[in-house]
């Protein structure tokens, strides 16, 4: 895309959804969920369990086919029927799950590369070649022969990052990257998600990481069964003397886990 | 002893030589086919549209719900009854053997790659789909190697049980291993002899399989995949 038709498409978001439903074993899981990604902002998702943050996530790259609604990138209207169409989306829609997901019979590098040769057409060369900088981008360089097995919490989540940034995508999803992480391991991870966001990547995230997210965030979505209930800035809704659920939420989880305490209490929260 | 040593140099060492060939060319072939027809019926068992499944879920059914034995006669003796308009296939009996064999071993590999399948955490599916792979892609590149890897030990069994049911191949005039050494025992009438002879070459080859077998799972080995060493 010229640099015209960015400035023409100055005010398309990167990423929109209209009006998802989802129903999952009886349930309507997304009930009418609409968002809007301008290019470069960074949302956060957050809620109780079950409220179907994740699920949101999937629906918006076609892992789970919403039941209703639409999704554009750019501006352009996903035809969620069309392999082909799918399958040239989702590689600009980069997703990091919870879990990793790292393919465990393959090394660091080959889980970066997989992808680049098998669709992208790619040559092996330069397909290494790439991935080593992606690695070398999340600080792991010097792991790319070791297999999952022998990688860390922390290690395998900045390699899925690795595996995604490799296809040049111009969205990030993240579903709860650092909740699967020791306490000790979840620096590292949100590390390189900071490095991200000030790199200018659309992202939308689901996290319970209050404090970090808040400085980070362009916007908090708060979710509840199936529905977007809440969003505003950092600022707004967990600003001193908000009465907003999202600050009654995360005063909870503070109180559960005792680290987003500062958080609500404005440190640094981007305004 | 003596006289075993120059029963065993000049009848049987020089008999079961031809035997040995004629099952090599029965279970190599069979084997082998019998491993891609797992493969494919274990994949399309779990991954295939819905009718698909339910007639690789019959294939495998009938094949291992009926005697070996019964499998060898109908594709040697009923088979060229079968018309097809004015066509019959009559196979011989090498060929009729490895059919029977590929398919019935097919039909036991494909548990086994089913159940490595299985092991396989859906999550790696969704991460392969979302870096835009199809699901094809995902499924020859991401869950195969390893479901193959899970079932190795399986496989490997197959193929040794695959060695020894070679035998029946004797049963409709295969002059393998064990066709030989009936003819043989008929004509010396030193049945001992023969038959702990031929025993041993059964020992043998199911030993050098399970070499090969153990070289593969090692070099196929990376960390999370090893070898369950025993
Ligand atoms: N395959 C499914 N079949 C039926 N119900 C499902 C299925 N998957 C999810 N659900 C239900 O959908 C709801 C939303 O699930 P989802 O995983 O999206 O929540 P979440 O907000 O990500 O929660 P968490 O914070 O625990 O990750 C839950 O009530 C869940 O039980
Ligand atoms: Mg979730």
């Amino acid at each position: 895309m010229s640099a015209i038709d960015i400035e023409k498409n100055g005010d398309v978001p990167m990423l929109e959804a209209v009006n998802l439903v989802k129903t999952l074993g009886g349930n309507r899981v997304l009930d009418g969920v609409s968002l809007a990604l301008p290019k470069g902002c960074v949302k956060v998702l957050i809620g109780p369990s079950g409220a179907g943050k994740s699920t949101l996530l999937q629906c918006l790259n076609f892992l789970l086919p919403p039941d209703a609604g639409h999704i554009s990138l750019e501006g352009r209207r996903v035809n969620g029927g069309s392999k082909r169409e799918l399958c040239a989306f989702r590689q600009k829609v980069g997703m990091i799950f919870q879990d990793f997901n790292l393919f465990d019979h393959l090394s660091a590098l080959e889980n970066v590369r997989v992808a680049l040769i098998k669709v992208k057409g790619m040559s092996k060369l330069e397909a290494t070649e790439r991935a080593l900088a992606e690695l070398a981008r999340v600080g792991l360089k010097d792991k790319a022969t070791l297999y999952p097995a022998n990688l860390s919490g922390g290690q395998k989540q900045r390699v899925a990052i690795a595996r995604a940034l490799a296809m040049d995508p111009k969205v990030m999803l993240l579903d709860e990257p650092t909740s699967a992480l020791d306490p000790e391991l979840i620096g590292e991870v949100l590390a390189v998600i900071r490095d991200l966001a000030q790199l200018g990547m659309t992202m939308i995230m689901a996290t319970h990481q209050i404090s970090f997210s808040a400085s980070l965030a362009d916007e908090f979505l708060f979710m509840d069964k199936g529905r977007i209930v809440e969003q505003g800035s950092p600022a707004e809704l967990l600003g001193r003397g908000s009465q907003s659920r999202t600050q009654s939420f995360c005063a909870k989880i503070s109180e559960l886990t005792g680290v987003a305490g500062e958080a609500c209490e404005l440190g640094d929260i981007k305004a | 002893m003596n006289e075993y040593f120059e029963f065993l140099t000049t009848e049987l060492i020089p008999g079961f030589k031809e035997g040995l060939w004629t099952s090599i060319v029965v279970i190599v072939p069979s084997a082998l086919l019998g491993a891609l027809i797992g493969i494919v019926a274990g994949v399309l068992r779990v991954y295939g549209p819905r009718p698909v499944q339910r007639i690789t879920e019959a294939y495998v059914s009938l094949f291992r719900g009926t005697p070996l034995i019964v499998q060898v006669f109908f594709w040697y003796f009923a088979l060229p009854y079968i018309k097809f308009g004015e066509w019959s296939l009559v196979l011989d009996p090498i060929e009729a053997a490895v059919l029977s064999f590929s398919l019935c071993s097919g039909a036991y590999q494909s548990e086994y790659i089913r159940s490595g399948l299985g092991s396989i955490k859906r999550g790696q599916i969704r991460a392969a789909l979302a870096l835009g792979m199809t699901l094809s892609q995902a499924v020859r590149n991401i869950v195969l190697p390893q479901a193959f890897r899970r079932a190795l030990p399986g496989c490997g069994n197959e193929i040794i049980y695959l060695i020894k049911y070679s035998s029946l191949a004797s049963i409709i005039t295969v002059n393998e291993l064990t066709g030989m050494a009936n003819t043989i025992a008929k004509n010396s009438w030193r049945n001992i002899e023969v038959f702990c002879t031929l025993g041993m070459y059964y020992l043998a080859l199911v030993t050098i399989a399970t070499w090969m077998l153990r070289l593969l799972e090692d070099a196929l080995a990376v960390p999370g995949f090893e070898r369950h060493k025993s």
